[in-house]
Order: C-alpha cells, then sequence, then structure tokens
C-alpha cells in the first residue's frame, strides 16, 4: 500500500454556519449540517428518497458558488463553506415562504396538520411574519378523495412532489402524478385510477401541509390532544418501528418510525390503519362460558373455572396428547413463552403449533442459517421461494424492490404464480404446485445441459442457476410458503437441499403472522422449546425449571386438525387462532371443531372459530398491552401499551398464568417484565437479551436473536450510522423517541454479569438439514384434464384486522379464479366467465379471469377473500389439489 | 456597412419557392459538406467547429465546439438532441429554417454526430409548427433515399439515424434537460445540473443539445472551413446571426446579419433590414434578445449587435428576437403580457418561478386595469427580487432553470425606465394608452 493511498482522507471537511466538521464525501449539505446539530429549512427533501431540490426552501450561500444552490441538491466538497443564516439567505427562505403561502388557504384550524404542520412550523421559525399578496387565491374543489384512504386538498399543497416521488420511486405505485402547469399545477389521480398504493398512507405521513388526509384519521384528534408511545407494528412479520397515538384512551393514529434496518419510516395500509379493529364494537370484553347453544358471559373465574375442568378432564382420560394448543403467533414474545410453558411445562402436550399449516415447519424456520433485511437487500443474489411479498410482507417489498432498482440486486423468483415481485426480478421459474424440491435440485446440481424440472424448463433453470452462482455465495434464500394449496414441506425440504449445495446461502424468512418468529423462537410448535432448541437436546436444560415436559414429539397444525376431525384430540385450546378461516382445509378444520369434544378460545372478537368453543376467553390486543415481539430477521423489540384494554380483558400471558394455576401449575411470573427476564435467562438462543440489553440506546432499532452478547452486533449497522439516522429523526416533524423503557421492566433484577449463562448444559440450537421436513408425498401425475390450484394471500382479506377496520373492510377485492389464457381457451373461456369449480371436496361457482402469470396447468384462487374460496377447495390430506374447471351452462 | 457584405451562411436558399425541396437542396450544394465532413476524421471537425468560434444559437450562447468536447470519451451510445421547440414569444428564425430549409438542418445535424460520434439524433420539433413537420417528415425520408442518411452514409461507413419527436406545447421543453425529460416520455420538468446532459442526458447517456440554427452552420463551416466563419464578426461573436425583428417596424421578419458588424440602429432603421419605425415614431424601447432579456431604452440604439457587447451593458442577444416598441407603446401592459407569458408556462417545479411568476401578473395586471398601489411598484420590485436576488442581468439564480429568474426582466426594466407612466395607471385608476 502506497503511502498516498493511507493518507488519503475518506472524509472531507466542511464549515456551516462557522462549525467545521467532517462529512462522508456524496452527503448532501442539508444531512452533513443536520447531523451536526444545524437544521436548515425544508419542504421537498426527505432523507429517504432522492433529493429533487424544487421547493427552494434550503437555499444557502456557498462561498465561491454564484446565486443560492439548494443544501439538498449540493453534496459536500472539502473546504466548502457554507452560510445558512445570511441575510441573502434570510430574504430567500422570507421569499420562498411568502410565496408558498400566497395561494395556501391558511385554513389551518380546520387542518389535521394544524400543530404538527411542517408549513406552520417553518413559517413562525424561518419565514416573513406577514404577506403582502392582497389578490385572489388559487381555488380547487376540497377536498377530493382519491382513494378509499386518502383524501386530497390540492388548495393546501405546496407542490413539493414527496407524495408523487414516494408513489413512484419507493412504492413503485405511479397512480398520482402533477398535472397542469405553473400555479396551476395540481396532484391528480389519472381517471379513473384511484390511488390504490398499499402504500398510500405513507403519503399522508410524509405530505409536509394538509393536503393529504388519511380518511380514517381525518377530524379525529388534534395534534396537542396525542399521546404516543414507540411500539412495532405488528400486523405482520417484518415488524416494522410505530409511533401509536392515541386520543382519550381510543388509538387514532399509527405513523411509521424509521428504523434504519427495518422500515425506513414506512408502513404499509394494513399495518398503518389496522389499529380500527381495536377500537371496533364488537371486541370480545367478557368471558363467555357455553351454555347448552349459547355462549353467555361469565366472570373471570367462572371461565377459568370451565377451561381448567375441561383441560384436566380430558388429560385425565385421554392423557395430555389429546390437548392440543393452535395460534398464539399474533401476540408477544411472553404471551408465547407463557403458553408454551403452560402447555409443555404443565400439561405436558407437545402438540402445539402456532402456525395453521399455512407456513413452514418450525425446524426448517428456526434451523436454517439466518439472514436479516439488510442482508437480502446487499446480497449479491436474491432467491425468492415464498409468497407474494407485496401481498403479505408489504414493507419487506418495498425494501426489496428498492435493493433491485436502486442498489442492482439480483433477484431470482421461485413459486407457483407470478408475484408484485416479478417485474422486479431478473428471472422468475413458475413450477408446477408442489414440485419445489425438484427444481432446488434441479438447480443447485450444476448440470450441464440443465434439465427440465417441475415444470420449469432447463435453460431457464441453467439461466437462473448463473445467476445465482455455481457456489451460491452471498446468496440469501427469502423463503416462505408460496402457496397453502400445496405441503409446506416441500418448500421445506426444497429449501434444505438448497442450504446444503450452497453451504454459505442464508435465508429470511417470510412468514406473515404478527409474531410467527417470536411464537417460534418461545416454542409455540412441536418438537422445539423456547430459545430454538429441540424438545429432546433442551429436555434436561428446561425440565430444571419447568418440572414435567412432553414425553413424545407432539402434532403439528395438519396433525392436529386431523386427529381432532377424528376425536384423537379431544380438547383444542384456540389462541387467537381461526382454523375455519385460516388452515387451508375448511372442511377439516371444521371436523376438527366439531370433533374436539372441549375447546377454549383464546380470542379478541368471535370468529368462525371460536363461537364453536365452549370458553371463550377475552384477550388484549395490540396497543393494549406490552412486551417484546420479534420480526422476520429474529429482531427483538419492544412492543408498548398505548390505550387500556375494554371490559375485562387481559393479557394472553396473565391468561396462561392463571390457568396454570387453576390447572395446579405454576408459571412463576407475575408480570411481563418477570416474563422477560425467565426468557433472558432460560431461552437459549435469547440468554443475555435482558430488558437491560434491550432498552440501551445502540439497541434501539432492536436485538437479532440469537443473542451474541456483548460486542458489536451481528450484521447490524455500525453505531455511527444509526446515530446519523436517529440524528436525521429530529428533523422530521414527528421525531422518532429513543426506545422508551418499560418502567414494569426496569424493576426486574436482571441476572448478574457473573453469572456466566452460557455455563454447561445449555443446550446447542437447532440446525435443518435434507430430510429433517418429514417425508413429503411426491404430487400425483398431472391429469390432462385437470387444473391445479395455486393459493396465495391478498393483503386485504377476511381476516380479523382487515375485517374489523371501517376504512379497510371494503377493500377486500372479490374472489376470481385466474388461469393461464391458453388454458382458458382451451375451454372456451374468457374473462368474466363463471363456472363450476369441483376439486375432491366440494364444488363452487366462480369467476374467471385471464393472466399470464399463472404458468399452464395452473390456476390461481386467493386465500381468506370474503365468501367461499380456496379454503373450500383445499383437500389438505393432499400434496396438491386439483380441480375440475366446466362452464356453468 | 459591412455587415452588407457578409455571406449568407442560413438563408442562402431562401430566395427559391422551393427552398424545401432534396432538388433545389442538391442544386445548391447540398449535402456536400456532409460529404466533405464523412470523408475526414471526426476530430477534425470538431476542431474546425471550434476555430470557428461559433455559439449557440438557442440563448445561452455558449461556445458550441466547447460543449461537443464536454461528452466524456468511450462512452456509447450517446446522443445528439436539437432543440427545435422554438417558443419565446417573437422568437421565428428556427420555425423558418425548419420549414424552408429542412435539409439544411439535417445535414447539419448528421455532420454534428458524425463529429461527435453519435449515431442517433433526436429532433425535438415544436408541436405547433405543422408545416414544418410535414416537411421535415419529407425530408428525412428523402434523406434517407438519397443516402444522407441511415446505414453507411455516403458510402463512408457512418451510420445516423434521427428520430422525428413532436412536442406537446411547452415553452419549458425548450430549456434542455425539460426537452430530455419530454423527449423520454415524461412531464416536461428541468432537471438538476450536475449531471449536465453532456456526462447524463437522454435516457442517462451523454448527450448535445444543440439548437436549430446552431446546426444549420455545420456545412458552410466544413466547407469553408472554421476560420472564414471566425473571420466574420468580431471578438467572441463571430459569423452570422439570424434575427427575429418584431414590433414598429416597417419591415418586420426574419434578418441574417453579420454579428457585431451593425447595431439595433442599422436593424432597425437600414431600408434592407428593419425600414424605420412605423408612422416615422420613436423607439421608446426594445427588447434585445427574446422575452426574458431586460428591456433597452433608445439610448442603447447604437450598441453593436454583439453577444458579449449586449450583455455587458445588461441585457442579452439569447434567442435572436428582437422586438420594437414605439412611443405609443404601453409599458405596464407590455410587462403585464410578457409576464402573463411566463405565468403560463411555468412548469410549477420550482416554488418562486410556479408562485412568483402568477403573482407577479397578478399585480400587473391589477395595475393596468386601474386598480393598483402606488406600493405595489417596491413591491413588484421586490417579489422581482426574490426570484432573481440583485435584479440584475445574468439573473441571480433561485431556481433549477432560468426560466423563473427571467421572469423579473421585463418587469424590473420597466418600472426603471417607465416609473412615472406606472404612477399614472395607478392615479388615473386605468391605463393612459387604452
Amino acid at each position: 500500500m502506497t503511502e498516498q493511498t493511507e493518507t488519503k482522507k475518506d472524509t472531507v471537511t466542511v464549515t456551516v454556519d462557522g462549525k467545521t466538521f467532517e462529512a462522508a464525501p456524496g452527503e448532501l449539505v442539508i444531512a452533513a449540517a443536520e447531523r451536526h446539530g444545524i437544521y436548515i429549512p425544508r419542504f421537498c427533501w426527505h432523507p429517504r428518497m432522492k433529493p429533487v431540490g424544487m421547493c427552494r426552501m434550503c437555499l444557502v450561500e456557498i462561498e465561491g458558488v454564484r446565486g443560492l444552490p439548494p443544501a439538498c441538491t449540493t453534496p459536500v466538497a472539502e473546504g466548502m463553506v457554507v452560510d445558512t443564516r445570511t441575510p441573502v439567505v434570510k430574504k430567500a427562505q422570507d421569499g420562498v415562504l411568502e410565496f408558498l403561502l400566497i395561494n395556501h388557504p391558511l385554513d389551518c384550524p380546520v387542518c389535521d396538520r394544524g400543530g404538527e404542520c411542517p408549513l406552520q412550523d417553518q413559517t413562525f421559525s424561518f419565514g416573513p411574519g406577514e404577506s403582502r399578496f392582497v389578490e385572489e387565491k388559487r381555488h380547487f374543489e376540497k377536498p377530493i378523495a382519491i382513494s378509499e384512504l386518502v383524501a386530497l386538498d390540492r388548495e393546501r399543497c405546496i407542490q413539493c412532489a414527496r407524495c408523487t416521488r414516494f408513489a413512484d420511486e419507493v412504492a413503485g405505485d405511479p397512480l398520482i402524478s402533477f398535472v397542469d402547469r405553473g400555479d396551476h399545477t395540481q396532484v391528480l389521480t389519472f381517471p379513473d385510477d384511484p390511488f390504490t398504493s398499499y402504500f398510500s398512507g405513507n403519503t399522508v405521513q410524509i405530505c409536509p401541509v394538509g393536503a393529504l388526509t388519511a380518511s380514517p384519521y381525518r377530524f379525529k384528534a388534534r395534534p396537542w390532544d396525542l399521546d404516543q408511545v414507540e411500539s412495532t407494528c405488528s400486523t405482520c412479520a417484518v415488524g416494522c418501528r410505530v409511533n401509536l397515538q392515541s386520543s382519550q384512551n381510543d388509538l387514532v393514529r399509527m405513523l411509521g418510525v424509521d428504523s434504519e434496518p427495518v422500515n425506513h419510516s414506512w408502513l404499509c395500509d394494513k399495518g398503518r390503519f389496522g389499529y380500527q379493529a381495536v377500537e371496533h364494537d364488537g371486541r370480545v370484553t367478557h368471558p363467555l362460558v357455553r351454555k347448552g347453544d349459547e355462549l353467555i358471559e361469565a366472570s373471570w373465574s367462572e371461565a377459568y373455572a370451565a377451561a381448567a375442568k375441561g383441560l384436566a378432564d380430558v388429560r385425565d382420560l385421554h392423557g395430555a396428547g389429546a390437548i392440543a394448543f393452535l395460534g398464539g403467533a399474533r401476540g408477544t414474545n411472553e404471551d408465547a413463552y407463557a403458553w408454551a410453558k403452560l402447555a409443555k411445562g404443565v400439561l405436558a402436550t407437545d402438540s402445539v403449533d402456532c402456525q395453521l399449516d399455512d407456513g413452514l415447519p418450525a425446524a426448517a424456520v428456526l434451523g436454517l442459517p439466518r439472514a436479516t433485511i439488510d442482508d437480502a437487500c446487499r446480497a449479491k443474489a436474491v432467491l425468492l421461494l415464498g409468497p407474494d411479498l407485496k401481498e403479505e410482507l408489504p414493507v419487506l417489498y418495498l425494501r426489496l424492490r428498492e435493493a433491485v432498482v436502486d442498489g442492482g440486486v439480483a433477484v431470482v423468483e421461485l413459486g407457483p404464480q407470478s408475484t408484485g415481485m416479478t417485474r422486479h426480478a431478473k428471472t422468475t421459474l413458475l413450477y408446477r404446485p408442489g414440485e419445489a424440491v425438484e427444481v432446488a435440485r434441479a438447480l443447485t446440481s450444476g448440470r450441464d445441459p440443465m434439465p427440465d424440472a417441475g415444470g420449469v424448463r432447463g435453460e431457464e433453470l441453467a439461466a437462473a442457476a448463473g445467476i445465482l452462482g455455481r457456489a451460491g455465495e452471498g446468496v440469501v434464500v427469502v423463503l416462505g410458503r408460496p402457496s397453502v394449496a400445496e405441503s409446506g414441506r416441500t418448500v421445506a425440504e426444497a429449501a434444505a437441499v438448497i442450504a446444503a449445495a450452497w453451504p454459505q446461502a442464508r435465508f429470511l424468512p417470510a412468514l406473515r403472522r404478527g409474531n410467527v418468529m417470536g411464537a417460534l423462537d418461545m416454542g409455540l410448535a412441536p418438537g422445539v422449546l423456547p430459545g430454538r432448541v429441540g424438545l429432546d437436546a433442551g429436555r434436561e436444560w428446561f425440565s430444571q425449571e419447568w418440572g414435567v415436559l412432553p414425553e413424545e414429539p407432539g402434532l403439528d397444525a395438519a396433525g392436529i386438525v386431523g386427529a381432532a376431525a377424528e376425536g384423537r384430540v379431544q380438547a383444542l385450546v384456540l389462541l387467537g387462532a381461526d382454523p375455519i378461516n385460516d388452515f387451508p382445509d375448511r372442511t377439516l378444520a371444521r371436523r376438527a371443531l366439531a370433533g374436539a369434544g372441549f375447546v377454549v378460545a383464546v380470542d379478541t372478537f368471535l370468529t368462525d372459530s371460536s363461537r364453536e368453543a365452549d370458553v371463550v376467553l377475552p384477550a388484549a390486543m395490540y396497543g393494549e398491552k406490552a412486551g417484546t415481539t420479534t420480526n422476520i430477521e429474529g429482531r427483538v423489540t419492544r412492543v408498548n401499551q398505548k390505550v387500556t384494554a375494554p371490559g375485562t380483558v387481559r393479557s394472553d400471558w396473565i391468561i396462561a398464568a392463571e390457568l396454570a394455576q387453576r390447572l395446579g401449575g405454576d408459571l412463576g411470573f407475575d408480570s411481563t417484565a418477570a416474563v422477560w427476564a425467565e426468557i433472558a435467562r432460560l431461552a437459549p438462543s435469547h440468554v443475555g437479551l435482558t430488558a437491560d440489553v434491550l432498552g440501551r440506546r445502540e439497541n434501539r432499532d432492536g436485538v437479532v436473536a440469537p443473542y451474541e452478547g456483548e460486542g458489536p452486533p451481528r450484521h447490524e449497522a455500525p453505531v455511527e450510522q444509526i446515530e446519523a439516522a436517529a440524528a436525521v429523526h429530529q428533523g422530521e416533524t414527528l421525531p422518532s423517541e429513543a426506545v422508551a423503557g418499560a418502567p414494569e421492566h426496569a424493576a426486574v433484577d436482571e441476572p448478574s454479569d457473573d453469572d456466566d449463562p452460557a455455563g454447561a448444559g445449555r443446550p446447542p440450537l437447532l440446525t435443518f438439514a435434507v430430510g429433517d421436513a418429514g417425508s413429503t408425498a411426491a404430487p400425483p401425475a398431472v391429469d390432462a384434464y385437470a387444473l391445479r390450484l395455486v393459493a396465495g394471500r391478498r393483503l386485504y382479506d377476511n381476516g380479523v384486522t382487515v375485517r374489523h377496520s371501517a376504512h379497510l373492510a371494503g377493500l377486500a377485492p372479490s374472489p376470481r379464479l385466474r388461469a393461464n389464457p391458453y388454458d382458458l381457451d382451451r375451454l372456451g373461456l374468457g374473462t368474466g366467465d363463471r363456472v363450476r369449480v369441483t376439486s375432491s371436496r366440494t364444488t363452487l361457482t366462480l369467476e374467471v379471469a385471464a393472466d399470464t402469470g399463472i404458468p399452464r396447468g395452473s390456476v390461481a384462487l386467493p386465500f381468506n377473500l370474503p365468501g367461499e374460496g380456496a379454503a373450500d377447495l383445499i383437500d389438505g390430506t393432499q400434496p396438491v389439489t386439483d380441480l375440475r374447471v366446466e362452464t356453468t351452462n | 456597412m459591412a455587415f452588407r457584405d457578409a455571406p449568407d451562411i442560413l438563408t442562402s436558399r431562401l430566395r427559391y419557392e422551393d427552398s424545401h425541396t432534396l432538388e433545389r437542396f442538391l442544386a445548391t450544394g447540398g449535402y456536400d459538406g456532409l460529404r466533405a465532413a464523412v470523408a475526414r476524421p471526426a476530430d477534425e471537425i470538431v476542431e474546425e467547429v471550434k476555430t470557428s468560434g461559433l455559439r449557440g444559437r438557442g440563448g445561452a450562447g455558449f461556445a458550441t465546439g466547447q460543449k461537443w468536447s464536454f461528452l466524456p470519451a468511450d462512452v456509447f451510445p450517446r446522443y445528439l438532441v436539437v432543440n427545435g421547440d422554438e417558443g419565446e414569444p417573437a422568437t421565428f428564425k428556427d420555425h423558418m429554417l425548419i420549414e424552408r430549409d429542412p435539409h439544411q438542418l439535417i445535414e447539419g445535424i448528421a455532420i454534428a454526430s458524425y463529429a461527435i460520434k453519435c449515431t442517433k439524433a433526436f429532433l425535438y420539433l415544436r408541436g405547433e409548427f405543422a408545416l414544418g413537420h410535414e416537411r421535415m417528415s419529407r425530408a428525412l425520408r428523402e434523406a434517407y433515399t438519397h443516402g444522407a442518411l441511415g446505414r453507411n452514409v455516403f458510402g463512408s461507413g457512418f451510420d445516423i439515424d434521427i428520430v422525428l419527436h413532436p412536442g406537446a406545447g411547452a415553452y419549458i421543453c425548450g430549456e434542455e434537460t425539460a426537452l430530455l425529460s419530454s423527449l423520454e416520455g415524461f412531464r416536461g420538468e428541468p432537471r438538476i445540473r450536475p449531471p449536465f446532459p453532456a456526462v447524463k442526458g437522454l435516457y442517462q447517456k451523454p448527450t448535445v443539445v444543440n439548437n436549430v440554427e446552431t446546426l444549420a452552420n455545420m456545412a458552410w463551416i466544413v466547407l469553408n472551413g472554421g476560420a472564414a466563419y471566425a473571420a466574420l464578426g468580431q471578438g467572441r461573436s463571430t459569423g452570422t446571426r439570424l434575427l427575429s425583428l418584431s414590433g414598429h417596424v416597417n419591415r418586420p421578419g426574419n434578418y441574417e446579419v453579420e454579428l457585431a458588424k451593425s447595431t439595433f440602429r442599422d436593424l432597425f432603421y437600414d431600408p434592407a433590414l428593419g425600414g424605420g419605425i412605423k408612422g416615422g415614431r420613436e423607439v421608446k424601447a426594445f427588447i434585445p434578445g427574446g422575452a426574458s432579456a431586460p428591456w433597452f431604452g433608445p439610448d442603447q440604439l447604437d450598441c453593436p449587435l454583439d453577444l458579449d457587447e449586449v450583455q455587458q451593458r445588461g441585457s442579452m442577444m439569447g434567442s435572436g428576437s428582437v422586438v420594437v416598441m414605439d412611443e405609443t407603446t404601453c409599458p405596464v401592459r407590455a410587462a403585464w403580457r410578457i409576464t402573463k407569458f411566463f405565468a403560463h408556462e411555468s412548469c410549477g417545479k420550482c416554488t418562486p418561478c410556479r408562485e412568483g411568476s402568477g403573482w407577479l401578473e397578478k399585480v400587473l395586471r391589477r395595475i393596468e386595469l386601474g386598480a393598483g398601489r402606488e406600493e405595489d411598484l417596491d413591491l413588484l420590485l421586490d417579489v422581482c427580487d426574490n426570484l432573481a436576488p440583485g435584479l440584475s442581468w445574468p439573473p441571480g439564480q433561485t431556481t433549477i432553470c432560468v426560466l423563473g429568474p427571467s421572469i423579473p426582466s421585463p418587469i424590473y426594466t420597466s418600472i426603471r425606465m417607465f416609473r412615472d407612466e406606472y404612477l399614472t395607471h395607478v392615479k388615473e385608476g386605468g391605463c393612459p394608452f387604452s
């Protein structure tokens, strides 16, 4: 290395308002100044979008530069001297603000934004005291609905293009745009094409005035009446950081918080507006106990007694193995741990599954080497074998889309149908449902020429293999369930094949339920115990603390539902689970609920399933309880309580603990803090991850498990970067707060540092290899007269959140059977025709639509839309579901 | 006077009725320049153009050869984009060149493309030029058939395609980066520089944007040499220039004049040029270089038609349009009319231009229609100052492109020159000229 390169600085020295500091080359003046406490006013600039330099609010003087360059488009340079407060700059700021206000209606008293408005704030700080404008202001009809969720007031708009740039550059949904010119410039949708982006709410959050307002929030509160806590969204498992805001004990708004490794301040609309379900009038607010055909309101002690008796009777008569738990993936980690401890440590049953046979086997999710979202976004190549991310994990879609569009990451998509990611993928391999393993084997075979496999042509496989690189070095596999109409085991087995062939490959699980990863980490799955250890491996470690443990590995959701249908499982505990709507095979789920002699439902609403229960225990929802949650990366973050739960509703962990007592056990904790303390002491992947560690400033974005103790966290952004991001927040209208320490956590004694938890006996973490997924039945030969079903999910579905959120409920589409135009032609059908669809389960009448994104021989029908649909057709006992499609006449 | 002896570089064919046909073009030496150019190394052509001292005829007056040399070496493809979106009020010189001598432009495009090693050129033609489109389309077809365009031009091995693209009616698309956005199919809005088009222009590729008149000089320069061109004019204002003369002159029209060898007085009064002011009246003021240019008073009549000299005196030759206003002209109405154009044509991207243009237009209208206040004059000047700090030429920049900071030119110069007349409007509650 030469002397020259050694002495070369990797920073530049700049002076802003007399303050000299180092900045990264290429960093924009506006951002560098802000990091050093100098706020340059702005409207159009947003730290997560490309600069556009159009509002002209950030004009500054730079020595040696003519005129007034904008700080948001000017990168720092060595020796640059910037002035943001000279008389010339001040006059320009006055001028721009006066310009912005001449056509602004100043209807602040009736504007949602009033009180938290960047235009208001910056006018106070940087603007002229009064306007010299005496002409008539510009007028537009106000407001107009540009979608079901967003209203647009063009009179208030200051044309900063934040919304249009977001829609185009970040969301990839360029549905809003400027039209007209000059001071008639306005944002509009295209004719007959509303702003139906899944991410539309972000435009409301970043609008620097009240031009865009969210229909669910309009006129609900004034900013000064709002109270807020920082939390993590639990709508899906991406784990976006949010500010949860309430007014008078009602949740009224959720805002995205900029978490560098996760959501970059963005949210999807389901996450943003789903809080409405919490405030829904139809909540179960008191325990219910069945008396004959009716569920009758009861006291908690009556309900506990009834639940405990029913479970104890089954245990005593049929053994612990006849009791099974389904669900639990929507609560906190503490909730999940408490249920796991009740099921496995008190009742000693291992038939526990937080997924409803719509995800992946726990062993695969927990045992494959894990990648973070950043790993995926910086990978040389990403192999996507999972659901439609845009529909199920929308903000992960945003992150990956950005990685492709701006970072040039190559995505190879492998699935039974095209998805929202397809247009960003280098190549999409559409396989025959059920044949992912065959495709994975071929893809990793290194053969030349590549044979056809699973319905994918050899040349396509060869091209994909070329992109992914022969050794798989640096490949991140985004792994989830592409379709609930094919077995999850085949997908897990495919992953095992890839892991074996490419030892460097890492996996980012793409499972959807809010805290499914936390529930799996906490042991809510058969064959595992808390902390990512196997039942047998962890037996000794846990039996010291828990006392009893299940003798044998239990059943997974498919096994539980099947066994209940046959009367082998006698008692079912539903932890917010609605198998009638969420289990792939509705026929079997109905039989299971009928077949189980005793059903306890811990739920927030009466669903088709909990309505069948013998005892219903009302549970607290999101925002009503504190604790921790875990996202797809294994990132543990705090969730916080904002409102008081209605009625006598309780947190899950309390219900579990109190039920345990009635069953003669003692879970041994009396606060969420105590539950977490036990997790941080016992769960091998979480040992040492104490409340104290989680509350540290450098862990504001959470900590990725397995926790490896002190030192730089694995795959994390360096601290400087986090601080940079943190500094950036200060300039936003709604600054994110440092993770607020929950007081109850602080009260707990932490295990002392010298009490090394990694001592002898701590079991090894799970690993996953070929064959571990269990036997996978090969799909039957293709029948030329049948079409094989693909069932993915839609963001707006018939789930509890959407159904009970007033503004989202109407957004669920009606089910249409999509097929390749070739197949429709063959059947003499066209888009809009109605057909009879017959599976081994039932016959439905559906509308068809041509879709070239569906390979020939397959048909796609979204899962869990309102009304009859995929779940009625799917035969969960078969590896795939074949359909006959006939014309109705 | 010397300017009368200068050759007709741009307008030599315009005396023929059929100047737009290939037959006439070939009969008058057409495509000889291209044949000569492709027989020489491309770099030599660049050198000839540099030697000629030719400066861009679109308005900014940047040296053409130098502009070409900003293209990064070895980055291909690269594009030549021809700015034929002439839309400034009272500017109509490119319009004539396109309609009356399309082959001359095609030949110029092909020569420039050859010089800068580009094989695809885009001709962005103002949408309203219906006849221009018709003639240019036909001329392009003829040029392909003739072998002047397409693969292997005149057997030289040089390939060049020209894409003809109609504009959609926006003055801002004459701004080079807005033109590129429009050409790519986006809303016509200027882009932030850097990156400059030479580095990242059309489709993010190195791009030269040249004006129609600029390129119409190419064949002559190749055939006669850059030095011959540079011998015309004086100093940094070389060659001839096509000026669109309009307003209160007896003979409005396009005139090709040798630069720096004559004055505005010559242009207005020479019998072969403007032929004097209508009705023998006096010049009250004139716009020396397009609607964006600060106005001159009669005291500047003897200013030579020299780019640098005009700039030194506080205005510009700009797009080459010269508008003469005699003593019957209401300066308020004239300034209002021009401002109304800019308010209509502001793309709306940058705040000062979007909001300032409309505000200024409203105040001027109010004064002209009799509802002005005395304080409106200072208000106008201060709002102008917020668009173009310092109110001088070239203007202080507050926006991405120069449209916004140009808006104040007619306003502050007319107030400075005719403050009394503005005040008369205020005092009399209306326009004394109507």
